[in-house]
């Protein structure tokens, strides 16, 4: 019964498929180092490599006024389709302390370089396709009139609420002297075609702690770490644009990169006005595997 | 009049020669002339690959390296090499199918600023991402390591 469920070409290839999920949890690290910037919300215009998989979890943990704190939680598949195009995956899922744990929806992202070198600013541009529930939590953008009110019903009235969100981002980014500074100017629209436009921005600033490698292999060395600083928060809507009635953040970030593939990323997000949350705690860890494509590739008959 | 098929027959004669030869000269010659287009595919190719390398503009091939002949440099670059490149390029710099060899005579002729040129830019149409991301320093630390190179491949040729 399960066998007829499964796809020819997957049942042919099922114990390649095995070996590859086997080798995504257990093989052993290459040397590729992975050099993340620290932003949980901001892009800068570095897309993923070609053929490379990025697998990434973060956490939010949100305080909440007039309702349960809670942790919001995301994993990410990012694929570096070529060197050019970047194509991501996101599942979400929050717990609302003393309530539930439920699964709250997916996006999928689309990242394009538009120019083929570097120059002074470098754009690239972002088309994101989110269904959500209301109870959404990850925060990963701050929209429109989004404020910490929002958040403060129960999960079981939050998630009645369907999201179909169209999102758009153009990612202005620039690298000088190991500063990197990137600006995400944000429009989203829910499908809904009584809804208004969105607007929304993010902002960040980050440099490694060294700008020169060591000539040895190392793991608490300055160079693999980058810090920075990112502000996010919403602008209004198409119906009422402006500042009034939305929420903004400052966080603080920090990103270790390590030679064995790993990288941590922590940021604390300090509500900026009384709409938002007093705290936004977030951390991730993600892990790059260089070469998936080709072992995928050979897996379904490419070229060896 | 011998039959048509006279050739055939297995009693001997010349005919079974002059098939087998035949056989033998097309498949080496359809193997010689598929290797030859193979020849002239990959010279395109690796024309091209290497082609951006002449897209540098002058004043960034005329950048000097700061860490010339620094062997910390080299082991630090090295390094960095290991990290970021060796998967497409191979560890030892000699190509994968991902990525071309930084040992052929178009890279190690070219300039140490055109190196750090292609590795800022990246050649993005044909696969190598922009790095950067990296600091400035660190990816001159990598031409440093790539012009080590060549001079290891003089002295073990000497």
């Amino acid at each position: 019964m399960v066998a007829r469920i499964i796809p020819e070409p997957i049942r042919r290839n099922f114990p390649g498929l095995i070996a590859l999920i086997f080798s995504l949890l257990f093989c052993r690290p290459s040397l590729v180092l992975a050099q993340e910037s620290p932003y949980i919300v901001t892009y800068d215009h570095y897309l993923e490599e070609p053929g490379s998989l990025e697998v990434e979890y973060f956490s939010t943990f949100g305080t909440q006024r007039g309702g349960n704190d809670f942790d919001a939680f995301w994993t990410e598949f990012e694929y570096g389709a070529t060197a050019w195009w970047t194509t991501e995956l996101y599942v979400d899922g929050q717990t609302t302390f003393n309530d539930s744990t439920i699964f709250t929806g997916f996006r999928v992202e689309n990242r394009f370089r538009l120019l083929q070198r570097e120059h002074l600013v470098n754009p690239v541009l972002y088309i994101e396709y989110e269904q959500t529930s209301g109870a959404d939590k990850i925060l990963k953008e701050v929209e429109g009139h989004d404020v910490e009110s929002d958040y403060a019903d129960s999960n079981a009235v939050l998630r009645k609420e369907h999201d179909h969100e169209l999102e758009m981002k153009l990612l202005l980014s620039s690298t000088f002297k190991g500063w990197n500074v990137a600006v995400n100017p944000i429009v989203t629209k829910n499908l809904l075609p009584s809804e208004p436009w969105e607007f929304a921005y993010a902002v960040g600033a980050s440099r490694p702690l060294a700008l020169k490698a060591s000539p040895t292999r190392c793991n608490f060395c300055l160079e693999n770490f980058i810090a920075g600083m990112e502000m996010y928060g919403g602008l209004g809507d198409t119906q009422s644009a402006g500042l009034h009635d939305t929420s903004h953040y400052l966080a603080p970030v920090v990103a270790w990169n390590l030679p064995s593939d790993w990288t941590f990323r922590l940021s604390s997000g300090f509500g900026l006005n009384d709409n938002s949350h007093r705290l936004l705690l977030r951390w991730g860890i993600s892990r790059e595997f260089s070469g998936f494509g080709e072992v995928v590739g050979r897996l379904f008959g490419g070229r060896p | 009049m011998k039959a048509p098929f006279a050739l055939f027959r297995p009693a001997g004669g010349v005919g079974p020669v002059i098939i087998a030869s035949v056989v033998v000269i097309s498949v080496f010659g359809t193997r010689l002339a598929m290797a030859q287009k193979e020849d002239a595919a990959a010279r395109r190719n690796r024309k091209s690959t290497y082609a951006a390398l002449a897209e540098a503009p002058e004043r960034a091939s005329e950048k000097k390296n700061p860490f010339e002949g620094d062997t910390q440099a080299v082991a630090a670059g090295g390094k960095l090499f290991e990290q970021h490149c060796a998967d497409c390029h191979g560890s030892k710099a000699g190509g994968t199918r991902q990525g071309p060899s930084l040992l052929r005579e178009e890279v190690q002729q070219a300039t140490p600023g055109t190196m750090f040129w292609i590795l800022s830019n990246g050649v993005v149409r044909r696969g190598m991402p922009v790095w950067s991301k990296l600091p400035e320093q660190e990816r001159w630390q990598i031409v440093t390591f790539l012009q080590s190179l060549k001079i290891q491949s003089v002295t073990h040729n000497q």
